[in-house]
């Protein structure tokens, strides 16, 4: 018989709409966390990314990372993509242990359009928030050893209306953010800017140019955070998510916001001024 | 069948009886028809279940398409996803291919059509996928015993395949917009021939009991598959005339006289 080639079984069984779990059973080397480790502290193995900034406002959600991902005190890439559509209403953003971080972005991903396929309907974004929680958790003993992947999420969620943003720490804790949230290296420096330029009627131009001011200054103050390059024209990457859906800011549409605030900066070196007291 | 010899049934007799059984089962369900039209692969069945899908989808360009027993096919349909994805996971996207999923499902119906173990699956399948132009495009039929074929232009599986393939012989022709390849897959799936051979006994079938997907080239995402709603569907279609509109409800061309007419349900399988 040609048994050899036949589908195995455990693919013909029901069960599990869960790629990962089902990777776990039937293939466990693939999944990013599976893998033993010796014992020490690996940190300085691998590159790191940096900065996640994300802002919602009325009718959607932007997030954006800046390019740079370092070893130590060098630049290990500066052109390095650390957002990445999750699937068409949401994305994802990483800090933390580049190599790991993508590698669970793409099992991620996998795991959300393959619910999508077996069940016919895409999850919930709490149920897409929670599934992003535990692949995280299996992640644990990595981030004890310096490994540490630390996303942040965010989309559009159909049912509330509204774009939403979630945060992770590394064992797996899910906390929902409101307005904005940043992560990684520069992220004090960004939330710092953030809570200064946010107002909740931002439109999608303004909140893509305050996430741009955003990354300016955590690029400012972070030496592992990438400003953007005006000589080698590489930008933040910017990704806009809709009740249409989501798609990546062009690069010549974050290259005119970027040039806009670097061009703002050149007179004022610290960037927009604030109202000293009060509300507007 | 011979019992002449304490049981004994001669293997040509064996498969015989193992292949009427399969095709006994596939010709109660309604038919599906696979086209190609100028952006990629549409396929139409009539299919009276929202939730129970005959047309689902498998990878960024490849669409699966069944009639039979539905735990079967649906079984088949959840190992494509976890292989595509699974390959894809551990490979490249561009690395999950139309044409290694019919192989797996081609060995599979094979090796259990054969096996003594198991009865045979009393399913068809389509594995459709599309490529960058029309001459790319990939449409293989499998049937129960894993026979594949690479189809051109169109195909049909199920009840009154013949037929609706006979309908579409006449009428095909390539490189159809959306909208008159969904008329034409519409209409040889309500075509049945009339007793003078005219077609005085076609009917219109509603647009609630059509499921129509396509994979669809010009589409932006990296995934081409998509469902058509019956919103959507209701446009294309426009207005729909049949020569027999007045006519009452056709007896459906699948069903044997003395059989109970299809339901849409799978049959139960009698135990081997």
């Amino acid at each position: 018989m040609t048994d050899s080639s036949r589908i195995p079984m455990s693919f013909m069984t029901p069960g599990t709409s869960s790629f990962a779990d089902f990777v776990a059973t039937n293939a466990p080397d693939l999944l990013p966390a599976r893998r033993t480790m010796p014992a020490g502290n690996a940190a300085e193995l691998a590159p790191h990314g940096t900065t996640i900034v994300a802002v919602t406002y009325p009718g959607g959600v932007v997030m954006a990372g800046d390019r740079r991902a370092t070893m130590g005190n060098v630049i290990a890439q500066r052109d390095i993509q650390k957002v990445f559509p999750a699937d068409e209403f949401s994305c994802v953003g990483i800090a933390g242990t580049a190599g790991l971080a993508v590698e669970m972005v793409r099992l991620f991903q996998t795991e959300l359009e393959h619910y999508e396929k077996i069940e016919g309907i895409t999850l919930s974004m709490d149920g897409k928030a929670n599934r992003l929680a535990a692949l995280i958790r299996q992640n644990l003993g990595m981030a004890m050893q310096g490994l540490a992947v630390v996303p942040l999420f965010a989309g559009f969620d159909h049912e509330a209306g509204i774009g939403r943003i979630f945060s992770y720490d590394v064992t797996g804790g899910r906390y929902e953010e409101t307005a904005f949230h940043s992560v990684g290296s520069g992220s004090m420096f960004a939330r710092g800017a953030l809570k200064k330029l946010y107002r909740d009627d931002l439109d999608e131009t303004g909140a893509v140019t305050a996430i741009v001011q955003a990354l300016y200054d955590a690029a400012d103050d972070d030496s592992a955070t990438g400003g953007p390059d005006l000589t080698r024209r590489i930008f933040p990457v910017v990704h806009v998510i809709t009740a249409a859906g989501g798609h990546r800011l062009p690069d010549d549409e974050v290259a005119a916001v970027a040039d806009r605030v670097v061009g703002g900066r050149m007179l004022r070196p610290d960037g927009p001024v604030a109202a000293l007291e009060g509300g507007r | 069948m011979s019992m002449g010899f304490g049981g004994y049934v001669s293997p040509e007799q064996l498969m015989k009886d193992r292949a009427d059984f399969a095709r006994k089962g596939i010709s109660r369900g309604r038919s599906v028809v696979g086209l190609q039209y100028a952006d990629g692969l549409l396929f139409v069945s009539e299919n009276p279940s929202a939730a129970l899908h005959k047309v689902s989808e498998i990878y960024d360009r490849i669409a699966f398409a069944a009639v039979g027993r539905y735990n079967e096919f649906e079984n088949l349909r959840i190992a494509g996803v976890r292989l595509a994805d699974m390959r894809g996971y551990s490979y490249d996207r561009r690395d999950v291919t139309g044409r290694g999923l019919a192989n797996a499902y081609a060995q599979t119906l094979g090796s259990i059509f054969s096996s003594g173990g198991e009865k045979p699956y009393e399913v068809e399948l389509f594995v459709g996928e599309i490529g960058d132009s029309a001459a790319a495009d990939q449409l293989y039929r499998l049937t129960y015993d894993g026979q594949v074929a690479d189809e051109h232009g169109y195909a049909v599986m199920g009840g009154a395949a013949e037929v609706v393939a006979g309908y579409l012989k006449e009428r095909y022709e390539e490189g159809a917009s959306l909208g008159s390849a969904l008329r034409l897959a519409a209409d040889a799936l309500g075509h049945s021939p009339g007793a003078n051979g005219s077609d005085g006994a076609d009917r219109v079938i509603p647009v609630d009991d059509l499921e129509v997907a396509v994979l669809d080239r010009t589409r932006a995402q990296a995934r081409k598959f998509s469902r058509i709603s019956p919103t959507r569907l209701a446009g294309l279609l426009g207005e729909r005339v049949s020569a027999a509109a007045a006519a009452p409800a056709a007896t459906d061309p699948a069903v044997a006289p003395g059989e109970v007419p299809s339901s849409g349900e799978p049959p139960i399988a009698p135990p081997l």
